[in-house]
């Protein structure tokens, strides 16, 4: 056998394992989107969703979520990533703790700040104790959006911020260290150093790490169903609730192109945004 | 006179450098003390519910440390489907381990010794997938498990989670192989080994710890997926779909409980996996 052959026999498993997995299911999404049961070509999907009474609500909660819970999970995955990079005892400890919530899936997380947040849950005891309620209030109702806004944005936080993290550290750890000597030589000081070298040159890692966690962000579901049921329609769990609720393939699969809409048009955002030059990397 | 003023105002100056350093170091720590507790109090707190008897979980007000009674435990394994849903995840968990490893690591081997046409594009198509909301691609994988027969089988669902934990199985093992050098290979192919002896002699037993790792990613994976579990399975539900279609109806001990078995093997796995976890997220973007 001709040695220049082993490499496409080495990725051909793979390849075809996409193919029939990822790229087929990916064109037959959208020819269920536009198509009827009897094949015919028709938008009658898109109608059948948009005229949902949930899709309003569902699209804006999801992009009102995505919206406060990257850029401060931005922001705690910076301010993390700066702290490991200076640790030098407890380093591995700190980012094995911090990294935990990466293996956690988002049903287990919502079980989590379910019991914390829940009628009888460990706030309100502790509250209770403090002398602030009088007894078991629910938080989790209809009459209460906010609170089960601010509750499913807490268990996302909780939860995903350790995927940017480890993102940025190991860009970080690709910064050469004599940028920040030359830095320190010019009179740098520490915020300047952070906002004239590492930001800078972190733009790549920022970039794969945004791209991820908005895309991440647009998924969110067993977190909401856990914490919001029925009263905090997200897209994601409007898609489950047609597949497999309402038994409407076709309108599954309009939520699915519209999600997947939503993620490219963010992914060229961030990659037009955040463009870093061929010459302008290190 | 002047000199002893000027030595006690570099004091004060020293002294208050010192100060300012102490200041920095206390935040510093008292910081990361709060961020680890920030991760950690919400899981021991879900330990505290799942640890405690049925009434506990449902009474006011909460105590925040366990009673360490096994009733929650005992009820949820005895509590009806469950047993068969952590079956059913642990199945579904281990045949996407063997699917993505073992087709990942020969295109992870390619990608780090071959210089081949279509490497570059390969490996967009890699990374795209990364880019990409995969579970949404249950929705047409439905209808078409019906069709050839997949519908609710574990084997069905495992093949959807393979295609979410293969792109990582082939990045991991490609940076794998990438940091054993080539030359201890062409050693054994002057010994006389073939290539594939030579794989499996030498760079098998060296690359076994890191691949270990990325077979336990791609269980972890699985193990934590919901919403293509939970529209791909109906009466072979595994233990995440279980709980998510049980919501409205189970008990909260039962949540509670469920929610504990299911960190169990991230806790444990992600301490297997964490030297590894630079190359299945950061290193890719390069």
């Amino acid at each position: 056998m001709n040695i220049k052959s082993y490499p496409y026999i080495l990725i051909a498993p793979s390849i075809l394992f996409l193919l029939a997995f990822f790229v087929y299911p990916f064109i037959e999404v959208f020819s269920q989107a536009f198509t009827t049961s009897n094949g015919e070509i028709t938008l009658k999907n898109f109608d059948t969703i948009f005229n949902d009474f949930n899709f309003l609500p569902s699209l804006k909660n999801t992009l009102l979520l995505a919206l406060v819970v990257v850029p401060v999970q931005l922001c705690m995955a910076i301010g993390m990533s700066l702290m490991i990079s200076k640790m030098k005892k407890g380093r591995d400890t700190v980012l094995y703790i911090w990294t935990i919530p990466l293996g956690i899936s988002d049903l287990a997380a919502g079980i989590i700040w379910l019991a914390l947040l829940d009628q009888n849950g460990f706030l309100n005891s502790f509250l209770f104790s403090v002398g602030i309620i009088d007894g078991p209030e629910s938080w989790l109702n209809y009459n209460n959006p906010v609170a089960i806004f601010a509750a499913i944005v807490f268990a996302e936080i909780w939860r995903a911020t350790a995927i940017l993290l480890v993102i940025l550290v190991s860009g970080i750890g690709l910064i050469p260290k004599e940028y920040y000597e030359a830095a320190e030589i010019f009179g740098a000081n520490a915020w300047v150093r952070l906002w004239k070298v590492t930001l800078p040159l972190l733009r790549p890692s920022l970039q794969t790490a945004l791209i991820l966690r908005t895309l991440l962000a647009f998924e969110v579901f067993a977190v909401v169903m856990i914490l919001g049921g029925t009263n905090m329609p997200v897209l994601m769990g409007e898609a489950f609730n047609w597949a497999f609720s309402y038994r409407d393939a076709g309108a599954a699969a309009a939520y699915a192109v519209v999600i997947l809409g939503l993620s490219v048009a963010f992914t060229l955002f961030y990659l037009k945004v955040l463009h870093v030059p061929k010459e302008a990397q290190i | 006179m002047s000199n002893l003023n000027q030595d006690v105002s570099l004091e004060q100056e020293i002294q208050a450098a010192d100060n300012k350093n102490k200041v920095w170091k206390w935040l510093f720590i008292s910081s990361a003390a709060f961020m680890i507790s920030w991760i950690l109090f919400p899981i021991y707190l879900l330990i505290v519910s799942a640890l405690s008897s049925a009434e506990v979980v449902n009474g006011w007000p909460k105590a925040f440390v366990p009673e360490f009674d096994m009733e929650t435990l005992q009820f949820f394994m005895n509590y009806y489907g469950v047993l068969g849903a952590l079956k059913n995840s642990l199945i579904a968990a281990v045949f996407t381990m063997v699917i993505s490893i073992g087709l990942g690591t020969p295109a992870g081997y390619a990608l780090a010794r071959f210089e081949f046409r279509g490497k570059e594009t390969f490996r967009m198509m890699i990374l795209l997938t990364r880019a990409f909301p995969m579970p949404l691609l249950a929705l047409p994988l439905a209808v078409i498990f019906i069709n050839v027969g997949l519908d609710d089988t574990l084997f069905g669902l495992s093949l959807v989670h393979a295609a979410l934990a293969l792109p990582f199985a082939v990045l991991i093992t490609s940076s794998l192989f990438l940091g054993i050098p080539v030359e201890l290979e062409e050693a054994a192919w002057v010994l006389g080994c073939n290539r594939w002896q030579a794989f499996m002699k030498v760079v098998m037993p060296l690359a076994l710890p890191g691949l270990t790792a990325s077979a336990v990613f791609a269980f972890v994976i699985s193990w934590n997926e919901v919403f293509a579990a939970a529209v791909l399975t109906i009466n072979n539900q595994t233990l995440t779909a279980f709980l998510v279609q049980s919501l409205s109806s189970s008990p909260a001990e039962v949540k509670f409980a469920g929610g504990l078995i299911l960190i169990m093997p991230a806790i444990l796995f992600l301490f297997v996996v964490r030297k590894y976890l630079f190359s299945m997220w950061g290193i890719a973007n390069r």
